[in-house]
């Protein structure tokens, strides 16, 4: 049962990253119908700024949760101002090209947004400082659980609880969700759309900087390569829980994370990732549009 | 006119008499390897160690009083030149080969020799089957066989650390997996060791705690890791964070400055193989040396190793009193000679003992080598 349990626990902590950089997928997605796969290239974009941001901060000497906080605080900045360039650049321009065009385009921007780290950073792995701090309270259940991992949960949790509250309460929510379900009406009833899907990029943006600080600090390693993986892995995760749909995003990520936590636990890890993208075909298979993906009815 | 020229021409086979009957009286050292194409980089090197061995060797009165004469034959690392090579060293007589360098045009040649009854030695075929075999044995080596690391790692862990529970991971790459499966033949093999786990990750996953989680639940008192340092520095990070007491012992893969950087002080305690430190072996920074003077450059691939054989091989005709097959090979494998690679003799199956690899123990953020 402790095994079960751990085993629940390190799934839970994976998915809870791949659900946080699935959400950038699923909302750009769900308004425009593409596929940024760019995405997982500002995660990493994310981890790189705060370990640049940590290093100074460190030299200016700030300690402990401060660093993360200031180190965060400016790499989702960061990471939103390239998402908003992303567009503006690589998107706008082809919104009323066909589908494939802006498609080609992320995967361009994608290969650009690597090799532009390789080159002004390092081909190497660099060491990332473990920023999250020891908490005393948790040293008796270390072994288990570790701070790190309780750190990402408590993230992630209030992070989504804040994008729901954002996007039913709120005004800009209420402009989003009109944006998704209509884009030439949400223009005629004077929703600025452009502004709207500058800012869902933002926000995904910001989130998959979240992301890539929690797994840095919690690996303690980057690398310009790491979002390649990473951005695979949440995709599937988006398109598993229903692309498209931002519960959906959540559930597919702690779904996959499950997954492959538990194909690594009880049965082989050889077999880790044959198990999470056998799931992704059986559910398809079951549900083409996701777990919790509604079908779109064609418009002939 | 003519007369003259019937006086050359005698002169010329009265020459060429003298050299045959001055050769029978030297001792035939042929050399074989890729000295042209696009592998001739791993053989020239060789080759000038040869050379230089036997000019240093010479000018002090040479083997046995006989001075040393060399053979050299071009293979092109390839089997199907290799066997006319062999055949060619062999049918002008003689004595050892030092060669050849690739191990698929060695396995090629070895069957010749083997017939011929020549001892063979190579600098650079690691192939594990060409001694391990037994097919011939008439081969020795004086680098280490691909599984030597493994071989290694597991005597240490078993003699050094005393470990009984031993995990096995690797990154599912050749080479990680490849080490992987040595070791847990070796483990198995030996009999006081369980293998409790055997299983791939994923190279560049997010995260391995659930394979580090089973790793504790199989009570593992080690983790045996094949691979690169990425994937050994998140391990042993991760089983620091998850208050693991499971030794990390891993491979040459992991031996890199950046899994010291990257892991920080979660490495400390690990151990790892990696290629001997030879800086310390004065052999070998003279052998260097004499390199540097003469070419003006440092010296190649497996430059070392041949100058090792090289002298490996002339030192047991030295000490046979002969260059009969069955007293050379015995000399080989009885009597240690100090070379650039350390003072070595080679064990039944032809390969050097103490040669290749030792275990480093990261200790402080360093590499420190254990003896």
């Amino acid at each position: 049962m402790d095994y079960f349990l751990e085993l629940f626990l390190s799934g839970l902590t994976r998915g809870s990253i791949y659900a946080l950089i699935a959400l950038g997928y699923t909302m750009v997605y769900g308004i425009i119908q593409l596929i940024n796969f760019a995405h997982g290239e500002i995660y990493m974009i994310g981890a790189f700024v705060a370990l640049i941001v940590a290093g100074v901060c460190t030299i200016y000497g700030f300690t402990g949760v401060s660093v993360l906080i200031i180190a965060g605080i400016v790499a989702v900045i960061y990471a939103s101002a390239y998402g908003y360039t992303l567009e503006k650049i690589a998107y706008r321009p082809l919104r009323n090209a066909p589908r494939l065009s802006p498609l080609i385009s992320a995967i361009g921007m994608s290969i650009f947004l690597q090799n532009y780290v390789l080159l002004a950073q390092t081909p190497d792995f660099l060491p990332f400082p473990h920023l999250i701090p020891e908490f005393e309270f948790m040293e008796p259940i270390a072994d288990i659980v570790g701070s790190a991992e309780l750190v990402i949960w408590v993230t992630t949790l209030v992070t989504m609880i804040l994008l729901t509250l954002l996007i039913k309460k709120t005004k800009i929510g209420k402009a989003m969700r009109a944006t998704q379900q209509d884009m030439s009406m949400a223009r005629l009833v004077g929703i600025n759309v452009d502004r709207i899907i500058s800012l869902t990029f933002v926000i995904g943006s910001a989130l998959a900087a979240i992301g890539g600080v929690l797994v840095a600090s919690y690996i303690g390693q980057v690398n310009f390569y790491i979002g390649f993986l990473a951005g695979v892995k949440a995709f599937t995760a988006a398109v598993l829980g229903g692309i498209g749909s931002i519960p959906g995003a959540v559930l597919g990520g702690l779904v996959l994370g499950w997954t492959e936590s538990f194909a690594a636990g009880y049965i082989s890890s050889d077999y880790e990732d044959v198990f999470a993208f056998g799931l992704l075909v059986l559910i398809l298979i079951l549900r083409p549009a996701g777990i919790l993906g509604k079908a779109r009815k064609q418009k002939v | 006119m003519r007369k003259f020229t019937v006086l050359l021409s005698m002169t010329a086979l009265l020459l060429s008499m003298a050299v045959t009957g001055f050769a029978a009286d030297t001792i035939k050292l042929g050399v074989a390897g890729p000295h042209s194409g696009d592998l001739a980089p791993y053989g020239i090197p060789a080759m000038k160690a040869a050379q230089l061995v036997v000019k240093k060797v010479n000018a002090a009165g040479g083997v046995l009083g006989r001075q040393v004469e060399l053979l050299i034959q071009d293979d092109q690392c390839k089997p199907e030149i290799a066997t006319n090579t062999a055949t060619k060293l062999v049918t002008e007589g003689v004595d050892v080969v030092l060669g050849h360098i690739c191990s698929g045009a060695t396995k090629a040649a070895l069957g010749i020799y083997k017939d011929a009854k020549i001892p063979v030695m190579s600098p650079s075929a690691t192939n594990p089957a060409l001694t391990q075999s037994g097919n011939y044995p008439n081969f020795f080596r004086t680098i280490a066989s691909d599984d030597m690391q493994a071989k290694m790692v597991v005597d240490f862990a078993i003699n050094k650390l005393g470990v009984k529970r031993v995990a096995v991971l690797h990154d599912k790459g050749d080479y990680g997996k490849g080490f992987a499966e040595f070791v847990k033949k070796f483990l198995e093999k030996s009999g006081k060791v369980k293998v409790v786990l055997f299983e791939g990750i994923t190279p560049g996953a997010m995260d391995y705690s659930s394979i580090i989680q089973k790793v504790r639940r199989e009570k593992a008192d080690a983790l045996i890791f094949g691979g690169y340092h990425p994937e050994a520095s998140k391990l042993v990070s991760q089983m620091k964070r998850k208050r693991m007491k499971a030794l990390f012992i891993s491979d040459d893969g992991v031996k890199d400055d950046s899994f010291l950087k990257v892991a920080g002080a979660a490495a400390n305690g690990a151990y790892v193989t990696g290629p001997r430190d030879l800086s310390s072996i004065p052999l070998n920074a003279t052998a260097v040396a004499e390199f540097k003077a003469e070419y003006g450059a440092a010296p190649g691939a497996f430059f070392q190793e041949a100058y090792s054989a090289t002298m490996a091989l002339l030192n047991a005709i030295q000490q046979a009193g002969s260059t009969d097959y069955d007293a050379v090979t015995k000399a080989l494998r009885n009597n240690y000679v100090e070379t650039p690679v350390g003072n070595i003799k080679f064990d039944s199956k032809g390969d050097a003992e103490g040669v290749g690899f030792s275990v480093y123990k990261v200790e402080n953020g360093s590499f420190v080598e254990m003896k």
